[in-house]
This record gives C-alpha cells, structure tokens and sequence, in this order.
C-alpha cells in the first residue's frame, strides 16, 4: 500500500491483482501441452484399434502411464490458469467470481485426479488378459 | 492500491474485427471448448478403461461405435463424432496460436503485414490439420 513509490502505485491493479508467476506456468505448461499432445495424439493414431484390450494393455505400460499421467496434471494446471483468466476478464462482480474461481479450482483438480487414479489402476493391476 | 473504477479488458463489441482480434479470442473460445469439453471425454475415456472390458463397452457405445444398441446411441455417436472433429479444430487452432503467442511474447512478429499474414495461417492451419487428422483416423476406421 503505498503513497509514494512507483512499484507502490501499480501493484494490484488489473482483474486478477497479480501476474508474473501466472503468465510464466501458463507458459510452461504450454510447452509441456504441445509435447504431450503431440506425444498423444501420435500414439492414438498408431494404435491398432481404440478396443479395451489395445487401450487397456496401451496404458498399463509405464511409458505410455507416466506421459499420460503428465498430460493430464499440464492440461489441466494450464486450463485451470486459462479459465481463471477468462472469468476474472469476463465475471465483473466480485460476488460471482469468487464462486466461479473456486468451481474452477474444484474442476481442474478434480479431472486431473480422476485422470491420474484411472492411469494408475490400469497400470499397478494391469490390464485383462 | 489506484482507484477500484479502472477499466476491465476486454470489449469486444467496440473493437474492429481483423485477423489478430479474431485469433486472439478464437485462442480463448478454442481453450474453453478443450477444457469444458475435450478434457471430460478424455477422462470419462480413461475411467472407462480403468473400470473393465464392460464398461469401456459402454463407453465405445455412447461415444464412439453405437454396434448393436442402436437408438439413442445411434445419436450420441453421431452427436461425439461432431464434437470430436470440433475439439480436433480446437486444438490445432489453440496449438497454432498458442505459438503464435509464444513467439509475440518473445517481442517478435509486431509488424503489421507478418502479424496480420501469421495470425490468418493460424486458421488455414488448424482447418488442414484438422482435415488430414480426419482424413487419417476415417482411413485407419479408428471412428468404429
């Protein structure tokens, strides 16, 4: 809170009140995005068929797992820091943004936890025979 | 702390429409579209396997290859099929642009004539990309 300095006078201005840890994991987690999507998408198109034994048997190797695994928690810390923009851009009353934010925060964390357990039961009791 | 009466970005209907505005909000609404959409069939994909051969059936049913069930499912496979190729365009115009972003960030590609002409192969990309990944998945029947 200052009367006086210049940084004192241009901290917490904008929607969102801060900054430059958000933009840089927002641009980290775009590049994790781009090489796991990729990574993904090659490996859906290579696969025999999208049966549950190919897919099954697919996600229960550890280099199939541990990417996926990636992907999920990059996807959704990028689009939880994506999303968080859009409302705080979008939501002008502080009485619906807050809400919001938390909703957000509850969605990104929630798929990539539901993500992540589906990975891992496939791969720690391994797919059907 | 300024005054609480500042003014939020953005507003769209008093900005001219061009190549770079368009990208730009076309990244925010492609981002939506692979957040709210994409994201819940990715995991609804990985919970359907992780549960068994049965219900990664039901989930082939509803979403990807109706078989047998007809009716209902006849409809949401269609229904998935189009979202697909939407959260397909999605994606490639989100990547296309996103590095369109990476490099603006960087403090390249500000003139005028490089911005507009990388801004509109941002779609032209995204559409071919999307284009051929259909093309490839109809070729390889990765759809049924």
């Amino acid at each position: 809170m200052g009367n006086g300095t210049q940084i004192g006078r241009v901290r917490g201005l904008g929607s969102a009140k801060e900054g430059a840890h958000h933009w840089i994991a927002q641009r980290l987690t775009a590049i994790g995005n781009l090489l796991l999507m990729l990574w993904f998408i090659g490996s859906l198109l290579v696969m025999p068929d999208l049966s549950y034994a190919s897919v099954s048997q697919w996600l229960s190797s550890p280099l199939a797992a541990v990417p996926m695994i990636l992907l999920l928690v990059s996807t959704c810390w990028h689009l939880r820091l994506g999303l968080q923009v859009f409302i705080e851009d979008y939501v002008h009353e502080a009485s619906g943004k807050l809400p919001l934010l938390i909703l957000l925060n509850f969605y990104a964390i929630g798929a990539a936890a539901l993500g992540t357990f589906a990975v891992l039961k496939l791969a720690f009791t391994g797919a059907a025979a | 702390m300024a005054g609480a009466n500042r003014p939020l970005s953005p507003h769209l209907q008093i900005w001219k429409w061009g190549p770079a505005m368009a990208a730009s909000i076309a990244h925010r609404a492609t981002g939506t579209i692979l957040a709210l959409v994409g994201i819940p069939v990715l995991v609804w994909w990985l919970l359907a396997a992780a549960a068994g051969a049965e219900s990664y059936g039901t989930f082939r049913t509803w979403v990807i290859d109706a078989g047998e069930a007809g009716g209902l499912a006849v409809l949401t496979t269609i229904l998935f099929k189009l979202a697909a190729i939407v959260v397909a365009w999605s994606f490639f115009q989100h990547m296309l642009s996103g590095l369109r972003h990476l490099v603006l960030d960087m403090g390249a590609g500000y003139e005028l004539k490089a911005n507009r002409t990388v801004a509109l192969l941002t779609f032209v990309g995204s559409i071919i990309l999307t284009l051929l990944l259909v093309a490839f998945v109809a070729m390889r029947g990765l759809g049924s």
